[in-house]
C-alpha cells in the first residue's frame, strides 16, 4: 500500500507540470463552459436580493407599486436616501457606532494578544487551561449569559457624563465591555494558534540578549503576528459592526443604539415606504461593504485562520 | 495547515504556578532554568490576569449564575424578592404552562440545524469544490457568494422582508405566487405537524434567508481546506481511474476532516445562537427559537421571572456544551501530543 502511494506521487509531479501548460493552450472544454454557466447563473441569483434592494433604493415607491421591483426605471433620485437620513439620523448613528467599535476593536485585540502571547510562547501549568477557557467561552451562545449581566449592569452606577441612565446598563461602556469580554475568546484562540507557530528561538535569543518580557512581546512577537492581527481586525470590525443582540438588550433607548441594532426601530418608522427601508439598509451596510471589498483577502484569511490551524 | 514550525516544548519554558515557585520560567536553554526578573514576573502575571478576569467576568461567571438563577423565581427588581424554587421553572417550561412554547422552540432550533446541514453546508461544499478547480474568475465567483456573509442577519432580515417576501411585489411572490399575494412571513401554518408541533411555513421562509448568508461562510471554510490538499493527491487518483465522485469521496473528503469538525461545531453553535433575523421581523408566531424565549423572559412584556429565562439559557448551555467540549478537547489534545 505504501509503495503504491509513493509510485503515485512521483507519477503526478510530471503530470501536474504538464497540466499547467495544457490549461493555458487548449480551448475551453464543454464541461468547463457548463461549469462557468452554472457558477455565473447561481452567482448572479445570489446577488439578486442585494442588487434589487440597491436598485429600489433609487426609485420612488409609487413606481415599484405600479411596475414591480424588476422594471425599467422612469426616474432615479436620491429622494429615498434623503428621507432615510431625515428619519433615521444615520450620521449620529455612524458616530455612535464608531464610539463603540473603535475602542472595542483595539482593546479586544490588545488583551487577546497578551494572553495569547503568555499562553502560547511559554508553557506553564495552566496555559492550556486558559486557552481552553477562552476558546470554549467564545463558542457559547450569547443568550446564555445575558440575564446575570443585565441584572449586574443596571446595579453598577456610572456618573451622568458617562451614561444617560446613570448606570452601566444603557451606556456605550456596557457594549464595549461585552464585546471585549466575548470577542477576546475568538481572538485569543486565533492569535495563540498563530504565535505558537513562530520559531521558539525568537524568545531564546531575546532572552540571551537580556530583552525584557515586554520587549519580547511588543518588539519581537507582535510584529511577526501582524498578518493575523490584520485578518482579525477586519473580521472583528464586521462582527462588532454587525452586532445586534448586545445593543438591543442593553441599550433600551433606540436613539442611543449603534447603527445595526437601530434597524429594529426601522420597521416601525418607515414601514409605509419599503424603498426608504432599502435606502436605510444600504446606509447600514455601506461601511462594512467598503471594508469587505477593500480588505477581502484579510477578511477571508481571518475566517480560515480560525478554522485551519486546528 | 503548516506544522513545520516546532511548538514550544516542555523544556523550553516551564512556569510553575504553585505559590512559592510562581514566576519561575526556564531561560530557553535546554535544561537551564532562570527566573523572570521581578518586573517580568509582574508583567507576565498582568498579561494573563487582565484579559482572563474580563473574559471570566463577562462569560463564565454569568454562565454559572444563569444556571443558579434557573432554580429561582425572581422579578429582578430587589434581591429580597428572589425565591429558591428548585426545579419549578423546569417543571413549568418542560411539563407545565409554557411547554408549548418550549418544545416548538427546541423543534425550530432542530429544524434550523437540520436545514443548515443539508442546505448551506452541502451547497457550500459543492461550491468550494467547483471553485477549487482553478477556473478563470474564481475570485469573482467567490466574492459573489461570500458577500452576504459580511452583512448582519438583521440587515438580511430587512432585505428579504422587502425585496423577496413582500406580500405583493416581493420577488418570491412574483416568481411563485401565481399572480396573487403570499404572506410568506405571516403564514404560521405548519407544513407538517405532529402532536401540535411542527414546521411552520413562515419559518421555512426565514430558513432560506439564513441559508443565503450561511452558504458563503461554509464555502470559504471548505475552499481553504481544499486548497491545502496536495493537488498531486488528486491527480494521482484520477490517473488511477477514479472518477470525480470517487476522488472526492475517497481522496479529498477524508483529508477535510479538520474542516468538517469545525463546520459541525460552527453550524451547531450558529443554530443555537441565531436570534437577529427573527427578532428584527418581530418574531412571527411559530418561528421563535430558544434564544428568543430566553431573552423574552428577561426584557419586554413577559419579563416577570428571570428564573424562567435562565432555565431556557441553561437548556441552551446543555445543548451546546457537549459540542464545545468535543471541539476544544479535540483541538488541544492534538496540540499536547505535538508539544
Amino acid at each position: 500500500m505504501s509503495s503504491d502511494t509513493a509510485k503515485k506521487t512521483t507519477k503526478t509531479v510530471t503530470t501536474a507540470e504538464g497540466r499547467t501548460f495544457e490549461t493555458k493552450t487548449t480551448p475551453l472544454k464543454p464541461a468547463r463552459v457548463f461549469l462557468h454557466l452554472f457558477l455565473a447563473t447561481l452567482g448572479v441569483l445570489w446577488m439578486v436580493p442585494l442588487l434589487v434592494s440597491l436598485y429600489a433604493s433609487f426609485r420612488p415607491f409609487s413606481e415599484t407599486i405600479n411596475k414591480g421591483f424588476l422594471s425599467a426605471p422612469d426616474s432615479f433620485s436620491l429622494e429615498n436616501y434623503r428621507a432615510a437620513l431625515d428619519q433615521g439620523d444615520f450620521i449620529d448613528k455612524y458616530w455612535n457606532t464608531a464610539l463603540i467599535l473603535i475602542p472595542s476593536l483595539i482593546l479586544t485585540l490588545f488583551l487577546a494578544s497578551l494572553i495569547a502571547f503568555a499562553a502560547s510562547r511559554f508553557s506553564w501549568r495552566f496555559n492550556i487551561f486558559f486557552l481552553v477557557l477562552f476558546t470554549a467561552g467564545n463558542l457559547l451562545p450569547q443568550q446564555i449569559i445575558v440575564a446575570p449581566l443585565f441584572q449586574a449592569f443596571r446595579r453598577i452606577p456610572l456618573p451622568e457624563f458617562m451614561s444617560n441612565s446613570g448606570n452601566l446598563n444603557g451606556s456605550n461602556w456596557a457594549i464595549i465591555l461585552l464585546h471585549v469580554g466575548f470577542q477576546s475568546g475568538f481572538c485569543t484562540f486565533v492569535l495563540s494558534n498563530y504565535m505558537k507557530l513562530l520559531p521558539k528561538e525568537l524568545n531564546e535569543a531575546a532572552m540571551v540578549d537580556g530583552a525584557s518580557l515586554w520587549t519580547q512581546y511588543w518588539h519581537i512577537i507582535m510584529p511577526l503576528t501582524r498578518p493575523a492581527l490584520a485578518a482579525l481586525a477586519t473580521l472583528e470590525f464586521a462582527w462588532i459592526y454587525n452586532d445586534f443582540f448586545w445593543a438591543v438588550i442593553f441599550e433600551q433607548r433606540g436613539d442611543d443604539r449603534p447603527i445595526t441594532s437601530a434597524l429594529s426601530n426601522l420597521g416601525g418608522e418607515f414601514v409605509t415606504d419599503t424603498n426608504v427601508v432599502s435606502a436605510a439598509s444600504i446606509f447600514v451596510i455601506i461601511p462594512v461593504m467598503i471594508v469587505y471589498f477593500a480588505l477581502q483577502k484579510h477578511f477571508i484569511a481571518g475566517l480560515t485562520l480560525g478554522a485551519n490551524k486546528g | 495547515m503548516t506544522t513545520a514550525s516546532p511548538l514550544i516544548t516542555d523544556d523550553d519554558a516551564d512556569i510553575s504556578s504553585s505559590a512559592d515557585e510562581a514566576g519561575r520560567v526556564s531561560g530557553g536553554k535546554k535544561g537551564g532554568r532562570s527566573q523572570f526578573t521581578g518586573r517580568d514576573r509582574t508583567v507576565f502575571i498582568a498579561m494573563v490576569a487582565i484579559p482572563s478576569i474580563i473574559h471570566i467576568a463577562i462569560v463564565w461567571i454569568p454562565t454559572f449564575l444563569s444556571i443558579l438563577l434557573s432554580f429561582t423565581k425572581w422579578n429582578g427588581i430587589r434581591f429580597s424578592s428572589l425565591e429558591i424554587t428548585g426545579v419549578e421553572n423546569y417543571d413549568q417550561t418542560l411539563l407545565g404552562a409554557f411547554k408549548g412554547d418550549t418544545y416548538q422552540a427546541i423543534l425550530n432550533n432542530f429544524w434550523l440545524l437540520l436545514f443548515l446541514f443539508f442546505g448551506p453546508t452541502l451547497l457550500g461544499m459543492l461550491l468550494a469544490y467547483l471553485l477549487d478547480k482553478n477556473l478563470k474568475g474564481t475570485r469573482i465567483y467567490q466574492s459573489l457568494f461570500y458577500t452576504p456573509v459580511v452583512l448582519s442577519l438583521a440587515v438580511v432580515g430587512f432585505i428579504w422582508q422587502n425585496v423577496m417576501y413582500d406580500q405583493q411585489y416581493g420577488l418570491a411572490t412574483v416568481a411563485f405566487g401565481g399572480g396573487g399575494t403570499v404572506d410568506w412571513l405571516g403564514n404560521q401554518e405548519f407544513l407538517f405537524s405532529f402532536g401540535g408541533y411542527g414546521l411552520s411555513k413562515n419559518f421555512i421562509a426565514i430558513l432560506f434567508a439564513m441559508a443565503w448568508r450561511h452558504t458563503g461562510y461554509i464555502m470559504v471554510l471548505y475552499l481553504a481546506g481544499m486548497k491545502s490538499v496536495d493537488a498531486a493527491l488528486r491527480e494521482s487518483a484520477s490517473l488511477d481511474g477514479c472518477n470525480e465522485w470517487q476522488t472526492f469521496r475517497h481522496v479529498l473528503f477524508p483529508t477535510l476532516k479538520p474542516i468538517n469538525v469545525i463546520v459541525v461545531v460552527i453550524t451547531v453553535i450558529e443554530a443555537l445562537r441565531a436570534y437577529d433575523i427573527i427578532a428584527v421581523l418581530n418574531e412571527p408566531r411559530n418561528t421563535e427559537l430558544l434564544s428568543h424565549l430566553t431573552t423574552n423572559a428577561l426584557v419586554g412584556e413577559g419579563a416577570d421571572n428571570i428564573g424562567r429565562g435562565s432555565a431556557y439559557a441553561t437548556m441552551l448551555f446543555l445543548l451546546c456544551i457537549g459540542f464545545v467540549l468535543w471541539y476544544v478537547t479535540n483541538h488541544y489534545r492534538k496540540q499536547e501530543n505535538t508539544v
